[in-house]
């Protein structure tokens, strides 16, 4: 059971402003069917002020209750200052909504955007297809919203996915739900984009992309200091390497492995590699 | 005065007094280890044993030794099923139902991740698991097979009978997610031939936090969790021996109870028709299926069931819905989707689910009730005619 304030309560229950008006000066309408809940939001305007508004809502009480409120906070206002109220200001009227029902609220507000810009007699702009499954309920986020963070930012750990995206960010339930789904999307490209990774490699390609990088950038680069690197296998992203030369006894043979070695591979075949002296 | 009428007898159902008096003793003087040596504890296990009896005889198991007692029936479920296929390990295929409890769902989609096939049978338009479908499905590969007896939200009985006996000459381990079963119809696990059977107390008017699991006689699974020698080392751990005394208690009432089934239903059927009668916009889902006789899943279509529950929540009545808004995951009820049914009608579904205890007053004051709240919504629904009385809804996208 959602906690809901006494505010709310008494808007579902009593709601205002109900029903269709006749010949209104703008309407609005977002939501549908298939997501659970709709509203159409009524204004009548005379002389810049918004002198009646009226709503029908298809939802719960949260979405009944924020569309009644609306209707209560732009009553009397100029349609310049209607345009200000923003979702908060619903939840602020309504002494708060749970987290899960936020989106009640932006519905609300997407409404009275909608009918200010049919009275002006301009295009809906709010078309509130939200695509996906919700991952993160707290902030609404959607896996689609995750899966184009890791292919149009290069996002491919937790933490940064959480600062970009604020997914996660609240009670941290969905944290492994969306490493999930980092891991399920990197390497592969199903979301096409410019800046989207590339088809993955196979194993020969990749192979032959590293041997390229040794003989044409690290191997000389070594041989500088007496020293020469031999290829031994590569298991996924893990290059199994030898140094020989002045290199193989050389204290600072890790240091050198993991500076040059891993980044110059990292740098010409994948940001994922690892390097291992054996 | 306001009543309070619960009807929603599927989520929890209230502890018998029985129940409780027989727990009791527990909790106070009775307090002691059922694997202590002494008599203090030793005495305890006794009526451990007593209850793991009166379990096996609800279930119509062969022998009392088949029941493990669980913390839940989600545990019950998931030791059910990973227990199997820890055991199969070579065996990576699993088969169940689209519209299953998430403690088997959501399982499954983890095995997923970890490697499994998993055939995920759909449902006809009244929620029945397609038996054809189902058959076709199982193969060398198949580490186990996991059904509900009967969905939690139509109440719809599933072709268990006869995917047992199929399953049984496959030789392929079979798993009866029985938890809206027990209480409401006759359960005989041996005619259902299936080798495990998930039940859970609070379903039956016993108390929360206990379950139980059969386990026929001679079925090869693997522990979840390690620890001591309780339960055979099926599931170690302290037993909760208040739980399990007032679990069997609540089993052996719920078998003699079965004989008011037949009351319950014809009390479910006059409040669906009444509905239907008095309620235009409204429709069953389900009702072409042979269901318990406690469930009834009602449509109420162009409003949305979280406000329907709500307006009915602060007249006293109470009932749960497949709304959207009205769940954790914000996602309408999966059951209603399998069953094809437009969102239309799932957001506006409000389960009703009754119990031994309900009477005809409370149904009454539910009707009574409930034409209100409809017409209340009605008027504010933007898919609604008011001057008409005609609803429409637009093109689903």
């Amino acid at each position: 059971m959602w906690e809901y304030t006494e505010k709310v309560k008494d808007l579902y229950t009593n709601p205002v402003n109900v029903g269709k008006m006749e010949n209104p000066d703008g309407v609005g309408h977002v939501g549908s069917v298939v997501c659970g809940d709709a509203l159409t939001l009524y204004i009548r305007v005379k002389d810049n002020i918004i002198t009646d508004a009226s709503f029908e809502t298809f939802g719960c009480g949260s979405a009944i209750a924020s569309s009644s409120a609306l209707t209560e906070m732009i009553k009397g206002k100029t349609v310049e200052e209607a345009e200000k109220i923003k979702n908060q200001d619903i939840v602020d009227y309504l002494g708060g909504l749970p987290n899960q029902k936020i989106h009640c609220s932006v519905m609300g507000s997407e409404a009275l955007i909608n009918a200010i810009a049919d009275y002006r007699g301009e295009k809906p702009p709010v078309d509130d297809e939200h695509e996906g499954e919700i991952i993160c309920q707290c902030m609404n986020i959607t896996d689609v919203d995750i899966r184009k963070a890791v292919h149009e930012k290069g996002i491919t750990n937790i933490d940064d996915m959480m600062e970009s995206t604020g997914a996660g960010t609240v009670c941290g339930t969905c944290i492994p739900k969306i490493e999930d789904i980092i891991e399920e999307e990197r390497g592969r490209c199903s979301i096409k984009d410019d800046r989207c990774c590339e088809e993955p490699m196979t194993n020969l390609q990749k192979i032959k992309k590293i041997e390229d990088a040794i003989n044409s950038v690290i191997r000389p680069g070594l041989k500088r200091d007496g020293g020469d690197i031999e290829l031994v296998d590569v298991q996924g992203d893990v290059v199994f390497v030898k140094l020989r030369g002045a290199c193989s006894s050389c204290m600072s043979a890790s240091m050198t492995l993991e500076n040059f070695v891993q980044s110059e591979l990292r740098k010409s075949v994948s940001k994922d590699i690892i390097v291992k002296h054996v | 005065m306001t009543m309070h009428v619960y009807l929603d007898n599927n989520a929890t159902t209230m502890v018998a007094p029985e129940v409780l008096d027989a727990m009791l003793p527990f909790y106070r003087e009775m307090y002691g280890n059922a694997s202590s040596m002494h008599y203090f504890g030793g005495r305890v296990a006794k009526d451990m044993e007593k209850a793991r009896h009166q379990v096996a005889e609800l279930l119509g198991a062969e022998n009392d030794f088949e029941i493990t007692f669980t913390g839940t029936a989600t545990e019950g479920d998931n030791l059910a099923i990973r227990g199997i296929t820890s055991y199969y390990r070579d065996k990576k295929h699993v088969i169940t139902s689209t519209v299953e409890h998430p403690a088997v769902l959501n399982l499954c989609r983890q095995l997923e991740k970890e490697g499994y096939r998993i055939t995920y049978v759909p449902v006809d338009s009244n929620g029945v698991v397609d038996l054809q479908v189902l058959k076709e499905a199982v193969c060398d590969e198949t580490a186990i097979v996991s059904i509900m007896h009967a969905n939690n939200e139509t109440g719809v009985i599933m072709p268990v009978k006869e995917i047992g006996a199929f399953l049984k000459e496959k030789k392929v381990p079979f798993h009866i997610d029985g938890v809206q079963a027990a209480g409401k119809i006759p359960i005989n696990v041996q005619e259902l031939n299936c080798d495990l059977y998930t039940i859970s107390a609070h379903k039956f008017h016993g108390p929360k936090g206990i379950g139980a699991l059969y386990v026929k006689k001679g079925t090869r699974m693997r522990p979840m969790i390690y620890g001591g020698h309780q339960e055979k080392g099926r599931r170690p751990g302290t037993e909760n021996v208040p739980g399990i005394v007032g679990m069997g208690k609540a089993a052996e009432m719920a078998l003699y109870h079965l004989k008011d089934m037949k009351a319950l239903s014809s009390l479910r059927d006059r409040l669906q028709s009444e509905v239907l009668k008095r309620i235009p916009t409204s429709s069953v889902n389900g009702g072409g299926a042979e269901r318990t006789p406690n469930t009834a899943n009602i449509t109420f279509e162009f409003i949305e069931g979280e406000s329907i529950l709500l307006h009915l929540d602060q007249k006293g009545v109470y009932v749960s819905t497949g709304s959207a808004c009205s769940t954790g995951s914000l996602e309408p009820s999966h059951v209603l989707r399998a069953m094809d049914l437009p969102f239309s009608r799932i957001h506006g579904s409000i389960r009703f689910s009754l119990s031994r205890y309900t009477t005809d007053e409370e149904v009454d004051y539910a009707l009574s009730i409930l034409p209100g709240v409809i017409d209340n919504l009605l008027t504010i629904s933007p898919f609604w005619d008011n001057e008409k009385k005609i609803g429409s809804i637009p093109q689903e996208g």
